[in-house]
């Protein structure tokens, strides 16, 4: 050996393998305006698609007239639910397993409803047609409150469901009842609340709110009459379902219909689904045989694409006297708007929400969540994180905080009392789920110690007692979180959409000079896929990250993959392509063995390549290997280095987190200063330290504008009031707070690299910690819970309720 | 979010952009900055079928001192305001105020004249010229004519401009060495309307207020000169029961809309804060 040759940190730093905190490849583009986005597919004789829309959120739809816009110059045709009825289409399935009107059948059910797709040579000419569809509406009486929906005297909303007592997640109490969804021992929930020392109940409110992704939901839909075939452009966030899915509704082979998901500007949630405008534009295109582009605009995105939460979760925790939980039960009211669009694995109508027991040993719970109709546009999709698993961790983290209220205890003491333990793990809760691993103390106890919260809680009582002197107006709150994600859906055992297992996939072909691209099920919205993907094969097989080129989205190209939300691309797809690469690995080491003349199992594996166990000097490098794969594999080996995975979960896997949000509201105005927040994450092995703090950057930021003000409202008639962002609360720079972050690593024992997935995480305990400050620092007036958003008229209102505001 | 048809023209000089208001008549519009009257064409609230632009006009633009005032052309930017020596100096308060609009983008291209002749009731310039006193110029098929800015406002969107008027420049009088100045607004995140903000441009001596002027924004449908505040604190030392007072007489003439910034009841306290906060503040500063 010389000088020159490379030490084995600086071979394995060259890898930029797991662990490293290797710059994002896709941001070369990004950040050069050069991202290939929907929008920016132009085929040639392009037509444009915009919708008439509905202004009453309730109405009989008793005429259109489409004669004075056919007469405006562009526009071609003019497409309604009659013109869809001629190929069935005028309703769509939903992932929830409703049905949804495509353009309104008769009546509408929500504001801004689709009721007529106009179509024009250009997008000013398709806006200048939509002015000119004229539509007669008789207005019906709008069902607001999902608190009424389920009156003897509330209005049907559904006409197509009369007569139906069961949909398909069991009975219907109601005609604007969707589903009741029960969960957990009831008789032994109702003892242990019988014999309980202590119990608290609360109604706790996660309100509507939207995923609002910088790029609105947009197609291009292309279908070439002489092959029969239709090509679709998208913001997908699971185009392979995509596919499935317009094949089954629009009856074309499935070989026949090429999806293509681009780069993507944000998702989280809003682009699982399929929306009218993707229909419609499709229909279009094989009724003009032209192409057909329909692109949303901001209001259209937050009024009438997939709205997230909109849970009202009346909960009650049962404890003995000293602290310790003994019983859990909620009652969720889910308003889902008109149509039950929620975007759930199919068996799961309220998500993964039996999570609720959180990160504490409940040994009994029980759950009923009733779904129900109401005129607001439907949704209820899971917006940066697992299905219904933020409401959850919401609901326990608001009412382990109202215990320990109640018992006079300190919040962060209550939860260290009742944690589930490190030896309990494999953990089995009282609602089903099975915890792969976790330690929740270490982690509670790092938060503490790094943001000295023995001192804050001092500091509190001080600033408590100066208020009451009249010494200042400013009250402080101590907002503590500690939440259990539950990610990587799914199992197959458990996980389906539309009867298609939860898997996902990779396929990896290593080319002669040792270079190679990876195809995956998964599709990247942001999340960076191309840089940590690479990543996770760099460490397995000894190829550089660089020398790795990762591709998603084309259906034709990428293997069949369920998508990415529910952080499910590292537990799942993560999976796949480590074991793909283990493939590529073990047909490697028998070409390594037969090169180097010895067995297979003299060899070892050696950062990147392989060597011979006891003699250092015989050494065969995976580039090398890759070479000799095309040129000089063993007798009766096929030439080549290429493998598929497709990878069925055994469990899913529960990332963990604990927060610390310490918060300043000054009760004149109501205004807020977000002073610090901590935010501890334990996602198991970390695959890049620098996205994952982007991610956990990324989630904070819309956990505090969620919990902070950004709500989708609607008046009491019925009209959605916060269409914009001008009255949709989207945080800038400047109101972001400063965000500390920290890790445990508490790998997953069933995950091929231990990786538990992160994205999602930041959102869902962050939330819980932003409200619990507010709730914290009105506590000592008197107050129990505060319903969010915590904005600044809202904190006044509460300050004066509580007496501190004349 | 589309806008309809519309023939676009850019007159090189106010004479001309006079003439083609008078000659297209109501169908047309003069363009500014933009900020208002562009989304209000995407959302086809606004569909004039020729659009003004004023952008062609160097004379609209520049800021010079005339006598004891500042002259400020209508299409003088935000952003121009903002990198002003003169503004800094003599009117340090317009300097405050124009940082509190919006962001850097839209301050590039929002321009003085076009917020202050919009009427709309959110615009942070508008009660900051009652505040000040300035004087609006409007020129027309007629000739020109001076308008006070206390008198512009007649309602949202309703404002002393004749059709086929044009605003050209404001003139404003620079408030006296020493004064004491603020502008408290408060919003919800940058680029948003004021919940409720207050502009107070005062004089002390000896510690007690000798002039006082109070300008409210975004609490009523017109901006708001709060006289009934200023005359409360003359010749006080803005003592406690003062400051109370002032905020009481300022919250009397407010009625702001119940709006996603809060209901009534909140938007007129917080008027009331800012008005105190704005007194306090400019009482610091004075010499």
């Amino acid at each position: 050996m010389n000088d020159m040759t490379p030490t084995r940190e600086q071979r394995s730093a060259a890898l930029e393998g797991m662990g490293c905190k290797r710059k994002r490849v896709e941001d070369i583009r990004f950040t050069q305006g050069k991202g290939n986005y929907v929008d920016d597919v132009k085929l040639p004789g392009m037509l444009h698609g915009d919708f008439v829309r509905s202004p009453h959120p309730h109405a009989r739809v008793k005429k259109i007239d489409d004669s004075e816009a056919l007469k405006v110059p562009g526009v071609l045709a003019v497409i309604t639910a009659e013109t869809l009825k001629t190929v069935n289409l005028a309703w769509m399935p939903t992932l929830a397993g409703d049905v949804q009107m495509v353009l309104a059948d008769g009546k509408v059910l929500f504001q801004n409803q689709e009721v007529a797709f106009v179509v024009a040579t250009d997008r000013y000419a398709a806006d200048d047609g939509i002015n000119k569809v004229v539509v007669e509406y008789e207005p019906l009486p709008p069902l607001v409150d999902p608190f009424k929906s389920m009156d003897k005297d509330a209005p049907v909303l559904r006409e197509d469901l009369a007569g139906k007592t069961s949909g398909a997640h069991g009975p219907r109490k109601h005609h604007n009842h969707i589903f009741e969804w029960t969960v957990g021992d009831k008789d032994l929930t109702d003892a242990a609340f019988n014999k309980a020392d202590v119990k608290i109940k609360e109604m706790i409110s996660y309100h509507r709110t939207h995923p609002s992704p910088l790029e609105t939901c947009q197609c291009v839909c292309s279908f070439d009459k002489i092959k029969g075939e239709l090509t679709i452009y998208g913001t997908f966030q699971a185009p392979h379902v995509i596919r499935t899915v317009v094949s089954l509704i629009a009856k074309l082979p499935e070989q026949k219909i090429h999806v293509i998901a681009p780069d993507i500007g944000g998702g989280f949630g809003n682009k699982v689904g399929a929306y009218p405008g993707y229909i419609c534009a499709a229909v279009a295109s094989i009724v003009t045989g032209k192409p057909v582009k329909w692109v949303e605009d901001r209001i259209e995105n937050l009024t009438a694409t997939s709205f997230a939460r909109d849970y009202h979760m009346t909960t009650e925790v049962a404890a003995t006297k000293d602290g310790k939980v003994t019983g859990l039960r909620v009652h969720v009211l889910a308003d889902h708007g008109a149509f039950d669009a929620c975007a759930d694995p199919s068996k799961w109508p309220a998500g993964f929400f039996n999570i609720v027991t959180g990160s504490y040993d409940f040994p009994t719970a029980h759950l009923a969540v009733d779904g129900v109709y109401t005129n607001k546009a439907p949704g209820g999709v899971a917006y940066r994180c697992s299905f219904r698993v933020t409401e959850a961790a919401y609901c326990i983290e608001r009412a382990m905080d109202i215990l320990a209220q109640k018992l006079n205890m300190d919040p962060a003491e209550l939860r260290l009392k009742n944690f589930i333990k490190p030896e309990q793990f494999p953990y089995h809760s009282a609602l089903g789920w099975e915890y792969d691993s976790g330690d929740y103390h270490t982690a509670m106890r790092k938060m503490m110690e790094t943001t000295g919260y023995a001192a804050l809680r001092k500091e509190q009582t001080e600033k408590r007692a100066a208020f009451a002197r009249g010494e200042t107006r400013e009250i402080m709150g101590l907002g503590v979180s500690f939440f259990t994600e539950i990610v990587g859906a799914g199992p197959s055992k458990n996980c389906d959409i539309l009867g298609i297992a939860m898997f996902d996939s990779c396929e990896i072909r290593m080319h002669p000079t040792g270079a190679g691209i990876a195809r995956v099920g998964s599709k990247s919205q942001g999340q960076g896929h191309e840089t940590t993907w690479a990543q996770i094969i760099a460490t397995e097989i000894g190829i550089p990250a660089d020398n790795i080129m990762v591709e998603e989205g084309n259906t034709d190209t990428a293997p069949y993959g369920l998508g990415t939300y529910g952080s499910r691309s590292t537990p799942v797809a993560g999976a796949a392509i480590a074991m793909a690469a283990r493939k590529i690995k073990a047909k490697a080491q028998m070409i390594a063995a037969y090169k180097l003349e010895v067995h297979e199992d003299d060899l070892e594996f050696d950062i990147d390549g392989f060597r011979v166990k006891g003699l250092p000097e015989k050494f065969m490098s995976m580039k090398d290997i890759c070479w000799a794969a095309y040129n000089s594999v063993p007798p009766g080996m096929e030439p080549g280095l290429e493998a598929v995975s497709y990878y069925d979960p055994p469990n899913m896997t529960y990332p963990f987190g604990a927060y610390l949000c310490v918060m300043d509201i000054d009760v004149d105005t109501g205004v807020y200063k977000v002073r610090r927040f901590y935010a501890l994450d334990d996602c198991g092995t970390r695959i890049n330290p620098m996205i994952i703090e982007g991610q956990v950057h990324g989630g904070l930021t819309e956990a505090f504008a969620i919990a902070m003000g950004q709500e989708i409202r609607y008046d009491e008639v019925g009209n959605v009031v916060t269409g914009s962002f001008m009255d949709f609360f989207m945080p800038t720079a400047v109101e972001t707070p400063h965000w500390e972050t920290d890790f445990t690593v508490t790998p997953s024992p069933h995950h091929p690299i231990g990786a538990k997935g992160v994205g999602e995480s930041p959102n869902v305990g962050g939330v819980p910690a932003f409200s619990n400050a507010v709730n914290d620092a009105f506590s000592f007036l008197g107050s129990t819970h505060i319903q969010m958003p915590h904005d600044f008229w809202r904190n006044w209102k509460a300050a004066k309720a509580l007496g501190a505001v004349a | 979010m589309i806008p309809g048809s519309f023939s676009y023209h850019r007159p090189a000089s106010v004479a001309d952009a006079v003439k083609l208001l008078s000659d297209l008549g109501e169908d047309a519009r003069p363009l500014a900055g933009g900020h208002s009257l562009v989304p209000m064409m995407k959302l086809r609230l606004a569909t004039p079928g020729h659009l003004i632009d004023l952008h062609g006009i160097a004379a609209l633009k520049g800021i010079s001192r005339s006598g004891n005032n500042l002259v400020i052309g209508a299409m003088t930017t935000q952003h121009e305001l903002l990198a002003s020596d003169d503004v800094a100096k003599a009117m340090p308060i317009l300097h405050e105020a124009a940082l509190q609009i919006a962001d850097p983008q839209v301050r590039y291209r929002g321009t003085i004249g076009g917020n202050v002749a919009n009427g709309d009731p959110g615009n942070d310039m508008p009660a900051l010229m009652m505040t000040l006193g300035a004087t609006y110029r409007l020129e027309g098929a007629g000739g020109a004519r001076d308008v006070a800015a206390a008198d512009f406002y007649q309602g949202a969107y309703f404002t002393a401009l004749e059709p086929g008027e044009i605003l050209t420049s404001l003139s404003i009088p620079v408030p006296a060495a020493g004064h004491g100045y603020a502008y408290e607004k408060l919003k919800r995140k940058v680029g948003d309307y004021a919940t409720a903000a207050a502009a107070v441009v005062l004089t002390m001596s000896g510690g007690k207020v000798v002039t006082c002027s109070i300008g409210l924004t975004n609490v009523h449908e017109t901006p708001l000169l709060a006289a009934d505040a200023a005359k409360a604190v003359i010749g006080t030392s803005l003592d406690a029961a003062t400051l109370k007072k002032a905020a009481a007489a300022a919250e009397a003439i407010m009625a702001p809309a119940a709006d996603a910034r809060g209901p009534v009841e909140y938007r007129k306290h917080v008027g009331g804060i800012m008005v105190t906060r704005a007194l306090q503040r400019a009482a610091s500063v004075a010499k």
